[in-house]
């Protein structure tokens, strides 16, 4: 099987180019092009965040207890993506949807305690529109949020289409860029968690 | 909340000269509409062109938008020259200043990012995938994808002539002024959301290029044997994936500022206006060299094309580029040294911006080293070349000295800054379009343009364009500021005069180049490109037929040298019949990219006017639109050998004819 796999490869080598590789390297500089997006807002929350213009500051409103839950849950999310990863490799089907689901379960715990901090400041009367500090604030945890939301709904669709379809290239490829985006947000949370909140609540 | 949300019959326009360009609109478009009814070419039109992944068709299609749009703006920029010329010595001229500032804003938006940024992209679509000898782009389904995210854009801006207004803060959109509290129209947010489609668009077609220039070039290219136009679009898309996302950033939280009462950029609730200054000229700098680079990649190719040289330096070419490249990226604080830096940070920013001259002059003596003792062809892309030599000097060194920040505090806002920029950018990148667009423009319709207008439009363009631009330097040294509606200083009155008939002068250009292609669609039969090779090219897209197999490269070519094709012409390996030819594996076309567009322009349309049903539906149905893409069969099909064996031979015959 191998062999003839490797000779029919051999007859089209000027024919197929990999498109497997090419879709999850572009995927990657799509992530660049993400991570200067989130650059652009840390600079803005960095300018801002003194701007409270009378109101609540950092320390005064961040709960850690509650982010360091979350945080706790998206960094084992990025654990148990990484062993889908391992099953899908080893073609393990239902190892990949367990564990897809476990990663799921977290980021969807993430979300959920973001939303009730949102929610309960926004009743406390700390809203975005307060001050600068907390317009930079809500966008730039926001815009994090919004992007694990949009991981979530990708991930349902991966789960469907493993499910249906089993483990083959296409399936691997697109699990492949799912998994560089989740690490990649996980990377970002931690940028967030020490610049806003660690050093927020200092 | 009504169900059009803001939208109402007050929207409908009032002013003379505006119903009477969209009557004329109007009628054009019902025109062209007949016309394609009557010839029953609609069905073609849509599964031929507008649903085409093909790279070549899509850089087509770019450059019609480019040329569509460069009318709007043209119109745009008569106006505001025949104001001027009017509205002196105490006459208010034509155009009140609420109608009048939105035509300057509207200009400098659709001029860069309508009608620049899609010849461009037209251009390295067409051209790019040829060079390296690839049979598409990485990704072409997101290619068309991006194609109709810039039709979006543009369309949102010409509603916005119909439907409300355009924003009236420049093209820049500074807060406050860009705010709620001083823009309360829609003006600018069909500003944001035209920018923001486009912008999208614009970031897949850098990845998509990257990743196609990075992975797709053909056996034995290696990066430093890319052509030259290939390497200078690639350092664009580097700065298309490193840039635009802060115009993504800056223009969302414009966004939330307007919608969601955020702040930002307000001047209450310790909002920072200058903050969105410095993120969109980190986008805006880097931009201007996303529109340069490929043009100066374009004077490389034409000069050493048509001095049957080899392009002297084309290493120091490649890092002057990629110098370029980063030192544009540090001297965005350049565009506004007035407005609050310290002498140290003017100083930095100063320094760094002189510098970037360097690299830009070494591009310059490269090509006239390129020129010295060749047997120079003066065919219509060597004339806009040698202008573009002349003028971009003079637009450069009037950039060094707007570097200068003593002399800026002087210069800055006044009609200088606007001699300058129009001088490296028409001069710079418009001149290297029209260059690009009459060199590969047999190669893209298998025949040739008209010389003799092609001649008539670049004396006309050049002229014109010394005429209405060097009054500028002048009316800037006699102290007229940008963006003024109307004068009262008998002095400057002659200098508008010239400015203007000068704008006339570029309109007979730009008449001509149109007439230039009537005339190459008339005698198209006469002017036949029968072997796609008519300049006797260095590159392979000089390989192909003209207009090229829609496959591209029936069998990848080898590639050994820079000058690929000249080299295979000179070792005997061009033009080889093959007796056997494998299936080739193509992308289909797909109706997913232009739906995906319409519900973009109307996602965008709804957040103008506050239709909130209509936004979460639009939103809605591009995800589900682009899911279903995703599961989509048939994206993809084989050619067979038989009917690639046939069209090969048939070029080769064409060929041997001559």
């Amino acid at each position: 099987m191998s062999t003839h796999a490797a000779a029919h490869h051999d007859a089209h080598h000027d024919e197929h180019h990999d498109t497997g590789r090419n879709t999850v390297f572009g995927f990657w500089i799509y992530l660049m092009t993400d991570c200067i997006l989130f650059a652009s807002f840390f600079a803005t929350y960095a300018v801002l965040f003194m701007n409270t213009a009378g109101g609540a500051s950092g320390s005064e409103i961040f709960d850690l207890k509650l982010v360091a839950g979350g945080t706790a849950a998206l960094l084992l999310s990025s654990i148990t993506f990484g062993f889908a990863m391992i099953s899908a490799y080893k073609q393990n089907k239902s190892g990949t949807l367990f564990w897809l689901a476990v990663t799921f379960l977290f980021g969807a715990v993430f979300i959920g305690l973001e939303i009730y901090e949102f929610n309960h400041l926004i009743h406390a009367g700390h809203g975005p529109s307060e001050s600068a500090f907390l317009t930079a604030f809500f966008s730039l945890v926001g815009l994090h949020g919004l992007h694990v939301t949009a991981g979530l709904i990708w991930l349902i669709i991966l789960f469907i289409e493993v499910s249906k379809s089993g483990l083959g290239n296409q399936q691997l490829t697109r699990l492949s860029c799912l998994s560089l985006f989740w690490h990649f947000l996980d990377i970002v949370w931690i940028c967030v968690f020490t610049v806003v909140y660690l050093m927020g609540a200092m | 909340m009504s169900f059009l949300g803001k939208l109402s019959w007050d929207a409908l326009p009032y002013d003379p000269i505006v119903i009477g360009t969209l009557t004329v609109v109007a009628i054009g478009g019902a025109f062209l509409f007949a016309l394609i009814t009557k010839m029953k070419k609609w069905g073609w039109l849509w599964r031929e062109w507008l649903t085409s992944v093909d790279h070549k068709r899509l850089g087509i299609m770019y450059i019609i938008l480019a040329f569509v749009m460069l009318i709007r703006g043209f119109a745009d920029a008569i106006m505001m020259r025949t104001q001027l010329a009017l509205a002196t010595n105490g006459s208010e001229g034509y155009l009140p200043p609420d109608h009048y500032d939105q035509i300057f804003t509207a200009h400098g938006v659709i001029m860069i990012i309508f009608v620049a940024m899609p010849f461009m992209t037209g251009l390295m679509n067409l051209i790019v995938p040829l060079q390296i000898g690839a049979r598409d782009v990485a990704f072409p389904f997101l290619n068309n994808l991006s194609f109709w995210l810039a039709v979006s854009g543009a369309l949102l801006v010409n509603i916005s002539l119909g439907l409300g207004e355009f924003a009236k803060t420049g093209w820049v959109a500074y807060p406050p002024l860009s705010g709620l509290e001083f823009s309360p129209g829609v003006g600018v947010d069909y500003y944001i959301w035209a920018l923001q489609i486009s912008g999208l668009g614009t970031t897949l077609t850098g990845v998509n290029f990257l990743v196609t220039v990075l992975k797709m070039r053909t056996p034995g290219m290696k990066l430093m044997q890319m052509p030259i136009f290939t390497w200078t679009c690639t350092w664009a898309n580097v700065l298309i994936v490193a840039s635009f996302p802060i115009l993504t950033a800056a223009l969302a939280m414009l966004t939330l500022d307007r919608y969601l009462d955020f702040h930002f950029f307000t001047n209450d609730a310790g909002g920072n206006a200058m903050m969105y200054i410095n993120l969109f000229w980190a986008w805006g700098h880097p931009e201007v060299y996303i529109l340069v680079l490929p043009a100066f990649g374009i004077f490389s190719e034409v000069v050493s094309t048509f001095t049957g040289k080899r392009l002297f330096g084309y290493k120091s070419m490649v890092y002057a580029s990629g110098a370029i490249s980063i030192l544009g990226f540090i001297v965005w604080l350049h565009h506004f040294f007035t407005m609050g830096s310290s002498a140290s940070v003017n100083a930095f920013f100063g320094i760094m911006t002189m510098i970037i001259a360097i690299p830009t002059g070494v591009k310059l003596f490269n090509w006239l080293f390129t020129m010295y003792k060749g047997r120079i062809r003066m065919e219509v892309p060597m004339l806009w070349t040698i202008g573009f030599i002349i003028i971009f000097s003079i637009g450069g060194m009037t950039g060094v000295l707007l570097a200068v920040p003593g002399a800026d505090y002087v210069l800055h806002n006044s009609l200088f800054l606007i001699a300058h920029f129009h001088n490296t950018i028409i001069g710079g990148a418009v001149f290297g379009y029209f260059a690009g667009f009459t060199f590969w423009f047999s190669k893209a319709m298998g025949f040739h343009l008209d010389p003799k207008w092609g001649r008539v439009s670049f004396w006309c363009w050049t002229i014109g364009f010394l005429m209405a631009f060097m009054p500028l330097y002048v009316l800037g040294f006699l102290g007229m500021t940008r963006r003024l509606n109307h004068t009262d200083n008998p002095d400057w009155n002659i200098w508008l005069y010239i400015a203007a008939a000068g704008a006339f002068v570029i309109a007979i250009g730009i008449a001509a180049q149109f007439i230039q292609l009537f005339v190459a669609f008339r005698d198209r039969n006469k002017n036949k490109d029968t072997t796609g090779d008519p300049w006797n090219g260095h590159t392979l897209e000089w390989s192909l037929a003209s207009p090229p197999q829609f496959y591209n490269f029936a069998k990848l070519p080898h590639v050994e040298d820079i000058d690929a094709f000249t080299d295979m012409k000179e070792k005997g390996t061009a033009y080889q019949r093959h007796a056997k030819y494998e299936p080739i594996h193509m992308p289909s076309n797909t109706n997913a990219g232009p739906i995906m567009g319409a519900l973009a322009t109307a996602f965008g349309f709804a957040f103008v006017w506050h239709i909130w049903w209509l936004v979460a539906a639009s939103f809605v149905g591009l995800i589900v639109a682009f899911i279903a893409r995703s599961y989509a069969s048939g994206k993809d099909y084989y050619v067979q050998p038989d009917e690639v064996a046939r069209i090969e031979n048939e070029h080769l015959d064409n060929v041997a004819k001559g």
